[in-house]
């Protein structure tokens, strides 16, 4: 990963950005258990409050910015995106921002944590920066509104390439590329053609080709028949957030960015307004974010240890959170994750 | 809002088209076809072969005429082989020659079939004729495509319409609108807002939405929250698919397509199956379904609840299940019991 800065020598700097709600306490958390752990990394806490930039538009803080470009690596606790018109997501934003064009949702079961599904394990690998979220739309006529899809060689390309690496690299055996080619035809197929020759290119991963919605059918009856999907933006927006749902929802997955301009791993759940401030969530799916961005920066020991330590916990089933049907604090989970690493 | 029942000729007898399709197709229709012998269903079948590798079209004009005539089919899925640039889905392009604007599937669990979601009981009203599948696309520069969706206020209002009507008569309680509305905010938003006008003239039943996202998320945890679901073409491909797969998966249920003119019955999930082709293996229901939804569609109620019938008992009290099931039944096996319970009850 030419992207990455060679991380092999000392102590490495990564940029935070806490987030809102209850972002602060799970970051906090990631960072007491990375202590514990003794990982060799140095925190860069930012601000991304919109400001108003010297062109008059609102937008992320260029201190933020400068961070990642810097360290090229970034964890990211949720967002609160403001409501009303004309303010742009910030999780928008930031995509545009670096480039991040691959969007990676492991997705698996949770030994110790009961879901109708206990046999999932799948990697969803998204286009993140066309297709369907063009933004281009015009009415033609009254009552007649197109939306365009965009599909380009370039962006469906380097997404295929990243999905086989990823296989490659984490020791998947198959990628499924997941597509309508048989109704968009060109824009589809322009995708499934890239992936087919990337496929070329890793002889030792399986390759497979897959109707959007065979896989939809197949996936809610028997998820083990596959391994890494890789799809158009729209198509991986749909399938990773049904996947998460197969697992227990997003309050227990990862997900990871991988840009031209760095690599932003960030839990995909909201701020929770509801329990922020008070101890109550669940820092999970933020620190398996943080696993991945350990293995993305080669710590795959640290990597390893810490995220058995948080399964082990949650087998363990004496230190849960609310959302999973226990009665201890964020703290407490925390620490019991803690005692496992010291 | 349904197409007009075809009067029925002399004797009481419809004549129907039946476009067996590719894969399973064939072995499929000849069952429907050996079971409304048996329980002398008073319906004649037009039988027309589409030949997927051939380019001319003169098949699916035949088909097309045929349906036009007719007024009803029975179909199985078309496999499109040619790859060549403008020569679309013939499944689509008959669906928008005929134009059936909407595609409905009753999913409803038969107890005891092995599953993930036990007594679901939803319906997908999906736009059938525009959307994502409005197929028009070009390259712009080499290596850039675009592909045009299209929403029309016209067809969703109708499809809107379809659904509260559908909801009235059938006893449902809400509807719920997919969308991505928050991120194609013209196109899905046009859906959306056009099905929230249609909800004001149905105070009777409930309307709210969900993006197509977390709907796929909440299907798989809680399906039992939802009722109607309201869809654009795409979404509406994507949830049937979901449910049907939680609740026994692509061969037991059965989609309905209706135009103002015409009515197009076929299985839910709209698969070809060409991997268990000819081998005995597959699950005949959703196609079976499809031709009880037929008989429904003409008036022949008493024959409709009789194979209806035969089909529950078999899957339900019988068990008899294909191995998609988790069963160790044949094809044969699930249509000769049909056919025993429909022999009991002196149908034949
Ligand atoms: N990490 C977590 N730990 C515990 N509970 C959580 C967690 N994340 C989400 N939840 C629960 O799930 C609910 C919905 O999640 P989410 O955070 O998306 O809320 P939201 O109101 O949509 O926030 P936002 O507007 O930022 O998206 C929350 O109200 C909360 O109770
Ligand atoms: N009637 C049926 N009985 C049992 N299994 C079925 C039936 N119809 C479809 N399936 C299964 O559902 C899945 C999807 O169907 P299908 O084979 O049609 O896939 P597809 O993606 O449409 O591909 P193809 O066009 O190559 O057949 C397959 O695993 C298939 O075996
Ligand atoms: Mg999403
Ligand atoms: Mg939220």
């Amino acid at each position: 990963s030419g992207n990455v800065r060679n991380y092999a020598s000392g102590v490495q700097k990564v940029t935070l950005i806490p987030g809102d709600g209850i972002g602060p306490e799970i970051s906090a958390a990631v960072q007491k258990i990375f202590q514990v752990a003794k990982v060799p990394i140095e925190w860069e806490s930012v601000d991304v409050t919109p400001v108003r930039n010297p062109d008059g538009r609102f937008g992320i803080p260029q201190a933020a910015i400068d961070s990642v470009n810097r360290n090229k690596v970034g964890l990211k606790g949720p967002l609160m995106t403001p409501i009303g018109k004309g303010h742009r997501s910030l999780n928008l934003a930031l995509r545009k921002e670096f480039d991040l064009y691959a969007n990676v949702r492991p997705c698996r079961s949770l030994e110790g944590y009961k879901t109708l599904y206990d046999d999932v394990d799948v990697v969803t690998i998204r286009e993140n920066t066309e297709g369907e979220y063009s933004g281009i739309e015009h009415e033609i006529v009254e009552g007649v509104v197109q939306s365009i899809k965009l599909i380009t060689q370039e962006a469906s390309a380097r997404v295929a390439e990243y999905a086989f690496q990823y296989a490659k690299d984490n020791h998947r055996s198959k990628v499924t590329v997941v597509h309508k080619a048989n109704i968009m035809r060109m824009s589809d197929g322009l995708f499934l053609r890239c992936c087919r020759e990337t496929a070329d290119k890793y002889p030792e991963i399986k390759f497979e080709e897959k109707y959007l919605d065979t896989v939809c059918l197949n996936m809610v009856q028997d998820p083990r028949q596959y391994d890494v999907l890789v799809m158009p933006n729209l198509y991986g927006d749909i399938l990773s957030d049904m996947c998460a749902g197969l697992v227990g929802g997003l309050g227990l997955t990862p997900s990871g960015n991988i840009g031209l301009g760095g690599a932003l791993f960030e839990s995909v759940h909201g701020t929770a307004p509801d329990i922020a401030g008070k101890d109550l969530a669940n820092p999970t799916a933020l620190l398996l974010s943080a696993v991945m961005m350990l293995r993305h920066m080669e710590m795959k020991d640290k990597a390893e240890s810490i995220q058995k330590a948080c399964f082990e916990t949650i087998k363990d089933a004496k230190y849960l959170t609310g959302d999973l049907g226990g009665k201890a604090k964020c703290s407490e989970f925390t620490n019991a994750i803690c005692e496992r690493l010291a | 809002a349904i197409p007009k029942i075809p009067k029925a000729q002399y004797g009481g007898r419809h004549t129907v088209t039946m476009l067996p399709g590719g894969g399973i197709g064939s072995e499929l229709m000849n069952y429907v076809r050996e079971i409304f012998r048996y329980a002398g269903v008073p319906v004649d079948f037009e039988v027309l072969d589409i030949d997927p590798n051939s380019e001319s079209n003169d098949d699916w004009d035949n088909a097309i005429t045929s349906i036009k005539r007719n007024g009803v089919a029975i179909k199985g899925n078309i496999e499109t082989k040619s790859e060549q640039i403008g020569i679309i889905s013939r499944n689509v392009a008959l669906r928008n020659e005929l134009g059936l604007y909407v595609n409905v599937l009753h999913c409803k669990s038969y107890p005891g079939v092995r599953c993930h979601h036990k007594d679901v009981d939803l319906v997908v009203v999906r736009q059938n004729t525009e959307g994502e599948y409005a197929m028009l696309e070009h390259e712009s520069v080499s290596g850039v495509v675009e592909s045009l969706k299209i929403i029309t206020v016209e067809a969703s209002e109708r499809l809107a319409r379809f659904a509260f009507n559908y909801a009235r008569t059938n006893g449902r309680k809400k509807v719920t609108t997919i969308h991505k509305a928050n991120i194609m905010k013209l196109s899905d938003g046009c859906f959306l807002e056009t099905s929230r006008r249609i909800a004001k003239e149905f105070p009777d039943i409930k309307h709210d939405d969900m993006i197509i996202d977390n709907t796929c998320m909440q299907l798989v945890a809680r399906p039992a929250q939802f009722d109607v679901l309201l869809t654009t073409n795409l979404y509406g491909s994507i949830t049937s698919n979901v449910i049907c797969g939680l609740i026994g998966g692509a061969g037991l249920y059965s989609g309905r397509n209706y135009g103002d003119h015409y009515a197009v019955f076929e299985p839910g999930t709209r698969n070809t199956g060409t991997s268990i082709a000819g081998k005995n293996i597959c699950n005949p229901f959703a196609m079976l379904n499809a031709s009880v939804d037929m008989l429904n569609h003409l008036g022949h109620t008493q024959h409709a609840q009789a194979i209806e019938a035969a089909i529950y008992d078999t899957i339900v009290v019988d068990k008899i299940h294909t191995a998609d099931l988790g069963g160790t039944a044949s094809t044969t096996d699930c249509i000769q019991n049909v056919l025993k319970h429909l022999a009991e009850k002196h149908v034949s």
